[in-house]
């Protein structure tokens, strides 16, 4: 009975343990069936999704930037090339105290105060996660030494990096330009022209000159290389690769040597020359005095250098050839002359009697010619080659604003020469309308008599007056200056030479420009303003002498120099071409505070003029700028 | 002579397991071989070590009759609720978890033990009892799975502490807890959920919380979810091919030569690879069943039942962590991942599952 118990109860318990056992087998069935479903959603259906993901994973797009196009002076001598070097950067983002980082990298490598203040000014203009150079070429020691030490200084990084780099110092600075860290206007103004994805990895963007203008032909394209990484984000090998183009080379019209040349024979002046091939446009020599180092800029410049060139009294920032206006003075005296032959307000012939004055009907005022005891009998010739100004005064008022300012807009004064660099300013050139509009003011009678001589309302730019000198050079065809000769693309090797040229006719009849042309040649001949200058020239040239005033002379007054601050002293303009007959250079110079353009602007044309044709240099020294000019001479 | 050897080497060992067993365990070493970057045998040769001792204990556990261990079950568990004892006393901390006992010889992992231990030691005592089996027979045998359990999930070892409830629950359930009791159980454990969730660790309730919405954290807990679906996901119908999985290769799959190892065989051997491992283990399983089914004691037979359906739920957990479907549980995959100590019990218990096929005959008999 008992046993029959437990048989039955151990019968029963063996039919419980297998039902259970099944159960569970059942259960094991659902739970893998669940698994093999999940399974199947996940490596089916959602493949894609997931492949997608594990692609993105692993696979970082990095931009390769291109090299820089370079840029050469005519006879190929290197502006602007770059160099690669080893940099030390930072980001920021990754260091806990990028301060103390620094402090401790100044025991192993030289950090100077120059690169911390640079890299500050830098942080302050960047996002936190842009990795930014605390110091450039880095020798190879240093490089060895931080390596050594690299475990000390995470969120630090050696790049190899191009640089550009400006072997001409601040030679011809203001036509090349400078590139600079791209900033955020720049980041915009890429994005509305759709060039962001072209930019990606590129750090610097032409800012400046031809830098600036031709930013397009000289950065070339971006290529990218598609970089398998770990989860760490460790780049482990390279997948596919499209080569990046570099950018194109230009090749300027400029000369450098004639542009030593130039800006050595301002020696310390402030000023600005233009010199312009009058054929072709081409301008061989751009200089604006003082110059500045492109190269401080590269790197993005130190606040000190930064406060030293924009504090300057000199000014050396400013692109005085483009934006520096002056009054044309005595300058403008063979365009006045050509606008009354063109308008038919005077004849060659016309004579005056030149009391040292001019004064107008109704008017109580002198309008003194620089010489006080007057010219005696002038004529058109004789009123340009001796600069007689009452033979102007009243010249302008027969014409009457409006022709005047009829044909110096036809001579491109008052307007942008559109010369291929940005920046450039307009100069005045004064009108009724003008008036009106500038100051809300009637034009008045006395207002065109001084225009007449290059002064009052009339404004120039360096770069304007030489284009109109160049013009009248070309027998009065309109020049188009410009400072690029040609390009070379970088993947063909083609070198293409834009045109710059129109096809116009004259602007003036030939008659008139070669009677101009003769009474300027006489200004550099015996008995010209500028006839001590170019005494002993081999070659015929046609130029004009000019003084601008800084500040008004009072009416009972004269111009006196020692009483005035060296500022406020007279600039100095000369405007020729040579030779006369053929011309191969037509230039405008502006020396500040020059005083006389017979006796410091004029010089400066003749050692340019001599070295352009005859390829020689000439030692002669400008006057002193303190020393005392006793001589009468003025214009 | 060399066929004599064999014969008293394989004596006790079922041959459809052992095949299974070296089947899963092959595939296992060549997935470690790729989760362990693909370029140096260290790992492989490491787990071929680990893999000779747990065969070894294997063979061992599958020469001991079922009535031996049986009567070693009692001291082994009081032997290791000892040492948890001790460990909760003097264990050495690592990791911010109080697992690890120094003996002086070396450091032993008491937990460990008890994998074993629990289920036998149950599986012990409804054999003395089977006469008559009362409620107070399962209270009592829900306490002595409760102190073990307790003390290894104060270490805090919440995955270990699962399996070894889950080996003794088995037990307590095949030796046929009436489904009233388990019901209100089941009821009473959901009604207490909330205070459950309050005397969590904040880790263990972020990794539930994780499972609800990986994308809430993507780089901190719900990383290794996201990176290994990930894996899984873009290993397709067919895989990516051995050693070519881009994330497991790449370092995207955290701890893939342990926990996360399917990350890197599903990225790898795709649907196919999943299907073939499901089945392997579903072979292994069934022919525990099969053995547990045909056993002739009651302690072999919930030995065996819930030695096989512990491996189950290791796998199932695991797979399940792994592909995104159950909370991450520090659980390895069965016979695959790598490391030595969870080898050792899985073949330590198949080879008890060996053990009880091959000496029914005598018992009956």
């Amino acid at each position: 009975m008992i046993v029959g118990q437990a048989l039955r109860d151990q019968q029963r318990e063996l039919t419980v343990f297998r039902n259970r056992l099944m159960l569970a087998g059942l259960a094991i069935i659902v739970a893998f069936g669940a698994l093999l479903g999940r399974f199947t959603w996940l490596q089916i259906v959602q493949r894609e999704y997931y492949h997608t993901l594990a692609e993105a994973n692993r696979i970082s797009v990095v931009p390769v930037v291109p090299n820089r196009g370079i840029i050469l002076d005519r006879n190929g001598e290197v502006l602007a090339a770059n160099y690669s070097a080893y940099t030390l950067e930072i980001t920021p983002s990754r260091v806990a105290n990028v301060d103390k980082a620094i402090d401790e990298l100044a025991t192993i490598i030289d950090v100077t105060p120059r690169d911390r203040r640079r890299f500050k000014k830098l942080q302050e203009e960047s996002k936190n996660f842009e990795s930014l150079p605390i110091r450039t070429r880095l020798t190879d020691e240093e490089i060895a030494r931080f390596a050594v030490n690299r475990y000390r200084f995470p969120g630090f990084e050696i790049k190899a990096r191009l640089f550009r780099s400006y072997p001409q110092g601040e030679l011809a600075s203001h036509a090349i330009g400078y590139i600079g860290r791209i900033n955020d206007a720049d980041v915009k103004r890429i994005d509305t022209q759709g060039l962001a994805t072209n930019y990606k990895g590129t750090d610097h963007i032409g800012k400046l000159g031809i830098e600036g203008a031709y930013e397009k032909e000289l950065h070339g394209t971006t290529g990218s290389e598609q970089v398998e990484i770990d989860a760490g984000g460790r780049a482990i090998r390279a997948l596919a690769r499209s080569e990046p183009l570099s950018g194109n080379n230009l090749t300027l019209t400029l000369d450098l040597n004639l542009q030593r040349v130039a800006e050595a024979a301002f020696q310390d002046y402030r000023g600005a020359l233009v010199a312009i091939d009058p054929k072709t446009g081409e301008i061989l020599a751009f200089v604006s005095r003082p110059g500045f180092d492109p190269n401080l800029f590269v790197d993005g410049i130190d606040p000190q250098n930064w406060d030293a060139l924009n504090n300057s009294p000199d000014k050396p920032l400013n692109n005085r050839a483009l934006r520096g206006q002056y009054a044309p003075g005595s300058t403008i005296k063979p365009f006045m002359a050509l606008a009354a032959l063109e308008y038919k307000k005077r004849s060659t012939e016309f004579t005056i009697s030149d009391p040292g004055y001019f004064t107008l009907a109704g008017v109580n005022h002198r309008w003194r010619d620089w010489k006080k005891e007057g010219h005696g009998l002038v004529n058109m010739h004789k009123a340009i080659a001796q600069s007689c100004d009452t033979y102007f005064f009243g010249l302008a008022n027969d014409m009457g604003i409006d022709t005047i300012h009829r044909f110096l807009a036809t001579m491109g004064f008052g307007a942008r020469t559109g010369i291929d660099i940005d920046g450039e300013l307009t100069g005045i050139a004064p009108s009724q309308e003008w008036k009106q509009s500038r100051f809300h003011q009637k034009w008045y009678a006395g207002d065109t008599v001084s225009v007449g001589i290059g002064q009052g309302y009339f404004l120039i730019t360096p770069l304007q007056l030489a284009t109109a000198l160049a013009t009248l050079a070309n027998g009065g065809v309109p020049v188009h200056p410009h400072l690029l000769k040609s390009v070379q693309d970088a993947k063909t090797l083609e070198v293409r030479t834009p045109d710059f040229a129109r096809p116009e006719a004259p602007v003036v009849k030939p008659e008139h420009l070669a009677f101009v042309r003769a009474a300027m040649v006489d200004v550099t001949r015996p008995g010209g303003t500028a006839a001590p200058a170019f005494a002993g020239a081999p070659y015929a040239t046609a130029g004009k002498t000019g003084t601008a005033q800084v500040v008004g002379v009072k009416q009972n007054e004269r111009y006196d120099e020692k009483r005035l601050k060296r500022e406020h002293w007279d600039h100095a303009l000369f405007v020729a071409f040579a030779p006369a007959d053929d011309p191969k250079l037509a230039l405008a110079i502006v020396a500040e505070n020059g005083q006389h353009g017979a006796s410091t602007a004029a010089p400066i044309a003749r050692k340019v003029l001599d070295y352009y044709l005859l390829g020689k240099k000439s030692e002669a020294k400008l006057p002193e700028l303190k020393e005392d000019t006793e001589d009468e001479e003025h214009d | 002579m060399i066929g004599r050897a064999f014969d008293v080497l394989s004596r006790r060992i079922d041959g459809p397991l052992m095949a299974t067993i070296a089947l899963t365990l092959a595939l296992g070493l060549t997935v470690v071989y790729s989760a362990s970057g693909g370029a140096s045998f260290d790992r492989v040769i490491g787990q071929g070590r680990n893999l000779a001792l747990a065969l070894f204990a294997l063979w061992v556990f599958a020469n001991v009759p079922p009535q031996t261990l049986m009567r070693l079950a009692p001291p082994a568990y009081i032997i290791g609720l000892a040492l948890l004892v001790a460990v909760a006393f003097f264990g050495e901390v690592r990791n911010g978890a109080r697992r690890w006992l120094n003996l002086g010889v070396g450091t032993v992992q008491p937990s460990e033990i008890m994998k074993i231990a629990v289920p036998l030691v149950l599986a012990w005592y409804f054999h003395r009892h089977e006469e008559a089996l009362r409620l107070r027979d399962f209270v009592i045998a829900a306490i002595m799975l409760a102190i073990p359990v307790g003390l290894i999930v104060r270490q805090p070892d919440l995955g270990t502490a699962l399996m070894i409830f889950a080996s003794g629950f088995f037990v307590i359930f095949l030796a046929g807890l009436s489904w009233k009791v388990l019901l209100s159980l089941s009821a009473a454990a959901a009604a207490s959920l909330p205070f459950i969730w309050s005397m969590m660790h904040s880790y263990q309730r972020q990794r539930i919380l994780t499972l609800l919405d990986p994308m809430e954290d993507p780089l901190g807990a719900g990383y290794h979810i996201i990176q290994s679906t990930i894996a899984i996901g873009s290993g397709g119908i067919l895989g990516k091919g051995w050693l070519n999985g881009t994330q497991a290769q790449l370092d995207f799959v955290p701890e893939r030569s342990t926990d996360f190892i399917l990350a890197v065989f599903s990225e790898e051997f795709g649907l196919a690879g999943n299907v073939v491992l499901l089945t392997l283990y579903t072979v292994l399983i069934a022919r525990g069943l099969m053995i547990a089914a045909s056993a002739s004691t009651v302690f072999a037979r919930l030995a065996a039942g819930a030695i096989t359906l512990t491996f189950f739920t290791y796998a199932f957990v695991n797979m399940g962590m792994v592909s995104g479907i159950l909370p991450v549980v520090g659980v390895p995959l069965p016979m695959v991942s790598y490391g030595g100590t969870a080898l050792l019990s899985m073949l330590a218990g198949f080879g008890i599952l060996m053990s009880i096929s091959t000496h029914k005959q005598l018992v009956s008999s």
